[in-house]
């Protein structure tokens, strides 16, 4: 009925962090759990790392250093426009900020694979 | 749901995790190529203090900035407030304190 | 009245109801050159349904009454020439957003004003009328961030723009929130401090995700946005030197 504007860039931004961040937590204790594996269980984890032979994982891991790049540099913009003096190039640069985070995916795609 | 107090906390740990994040993409972009393996892995983190220190520091300030980000989302989308949300925000920062130290402990000690 | 009328016609849905339920209801508008969306929701009211309720008062933009949803987007109706927001010629116009309906297109303002003197927005004059009056240069830097946002209209479109206030309703939102900034910076507000403890709360200014809704949507061209980067900033600041 009621629809905000959806279209503005900087709402786009917003939801890029958000579900990057939200991604992030919760792949977190995964990741803990699997790098604990060195203590309890090295053989494991070494079946595990394996998986990381499969393309899909690969692709799998590149999303989230995507996730990961565009969340720092997402949040290097945010705390720039609070903290430093005032630009009105918000969407500029969180365009910029974006290109910048897919830019580094691509780097660790091209050595992952 | 953030006063300025928890405001603050969260942009203090992402300050603190800027730096580490770019050197954690740094290593793994480094690592990745030729394939993962646990000695790999092991053979450059085990006794290394520097990483204990660089994954100790990161572990504490991601569970904080975690707790906090997470404490907004479930706020503004599953409406929790008052205590319930302060529990939920203090569970969130002690299990990923808890499991992200064991993990910094596992890859770095010995 | 204009007189260049046409036989083409708009398609009008209207909300009719209030916050327990309603609907839209279509009339069929004529359309004449220079009509604003005021113009047409009056049409409706003087020729067709004298029970539809609506608030307005000064027709040019000054007194902030009119504000309504124009096609999904929050705008002064009194301003907004029709020619620019239809869409085959199709208007949808609804009560503002993130307030409750009164009835049809009146909302009521309360929370809107309640969070304005709950952000400290209320002067706190910094001398009496005997005293000798404060010079202030129009040039200093502080002035020149209070006067970015002095010409605020209240119209609370900015509030209705925010989805931070439809996620979060104990946030204060936009317009407080730049008063608030405002006053900061006023050399002739006497409560700077109590303003900037009272933005430091929970449903304060770091709540803000900076979506700039608000800067987007401000008829008169104001940056809330950028008035809650202050906040943000000089909270902060105040806090660590406390």
């Amino acid at each position: 009925m009621i629809k905000p504007g959806r279209s503005n860039p900087l709402w786009l931004a917003f939801v890029l962090h958000r579900l990057s961040g939200v991604v992030l937590a919760l792949f977190l204790p995964l990741h803990f759990y699997v790098l604990s594996l060195a203590l309890t269980s090295p053989a494991a984890l070494d079946n595990f790392l394996a998986f990381s032979d499969l393309f899909v994982v690969k692709v799998a891991e590149t999303l989230l250093v995507l996730l990961l790049a565009v969340h720092l540099f997402g949040g290097l913009r945010l705390m720039a426009m609070e903290w430093l003096p005032w630009t009105d190039r918000q969407k500029s640069l969180a365009a910029a900020s974006v290109a910048l985070g897919a830019g580094v995916a691509c780097m660790f795609f091209l050595k992952v694979i | 749901m953030l006063d300025v107090r928890l405001y603050l906390l969260q942009r203090i740990s992402a300050l603190i995790m800027a730096p580490l994040v770019i050197g954690h993409i740094a290593v793994m972009i480094y690592a990745v190529q030729g394939g993962l393996s646990a000695a790999e892995i092991l053979g450059r983190t085990q006794g290394s203090l520097w990483w204990m220190l660089f994954y100790g520091l990161f572990v504490i300030a991601v569970s904080v900035h975690a707790a906090i980000g997470l404490r907004v989302v479930v706020h503004e989308w599953l409406g929790l407030k008052g205590i319930a949300l302060r529990l939920f925000t203090s569970f969130v920062f002690v299990v990923l304190l808890a499991l992200g130290l064991r993990a910094v402990m596992a890859v770095t000690a010995g | 009245m204009n007189t260049s009328n046409t036989s083409a016609s708009l398609n009008v849905s209207v909300w009719r109801g209030t916050s327990d339920g309603g609907e839209f209801r279509s009339y069929q508008v004529p359309v004449q050159s220079n009509q604003t969306v005021l113009d047409v929701v009056t049409w409706i009211q003087q020729r067709i349904d004298n029970t539809l309720s609506y608030r307005f008062a000064c027709r040019v933009g000054m007194c902030g009454s009119c504000a309504m949803t124009v096609n999904g987007e929050p705008r002064w109706t009194c301003r907004t020439h029709v020619n620019n927001v239809t869409e085959n010629a199709t208007l949808e116009i609804a009560p503002l957003r993130n307030l409750p309906v009164i009835k049809d297109l009146t909302t009521n303002m309360d929370p809107f004003f309640d969070k304005w003197i709950k952000a400290g927005g209320v002067h706190e004059p910094s001398a009496l009328r005997n005293d000798p009056m404060v010079p202030v240069n129009p040039e200093s830097k502080a002035r020149k961030v209070a006067s970015e946002g002095v010409e605020c209209i209240n119209c609370a479109v900015c509030y209705s723009a925010c989805d931070t206030v439809a996620a979060n309703p104990d946030y204060l939102g936009p317009a407080a929130l730049q008063r608030a900034w405002t006053l900061v910076n006023d050399v002739k507000h006497n409560g700077k401090n109590t303003v900037l403890s009272a933005v430091s709360e929970s449903g304060g200014c770091h709540n803000c995700h900076s979506h700039g809704s608000c800067t987007r949507y401000c008829p008169v061209e104001l940056n809330p946005m950028k008035a809650v980067a202050g906040l943000k900033k000089s909270t902060v600041l105040s806090l660590l030197r406390s």
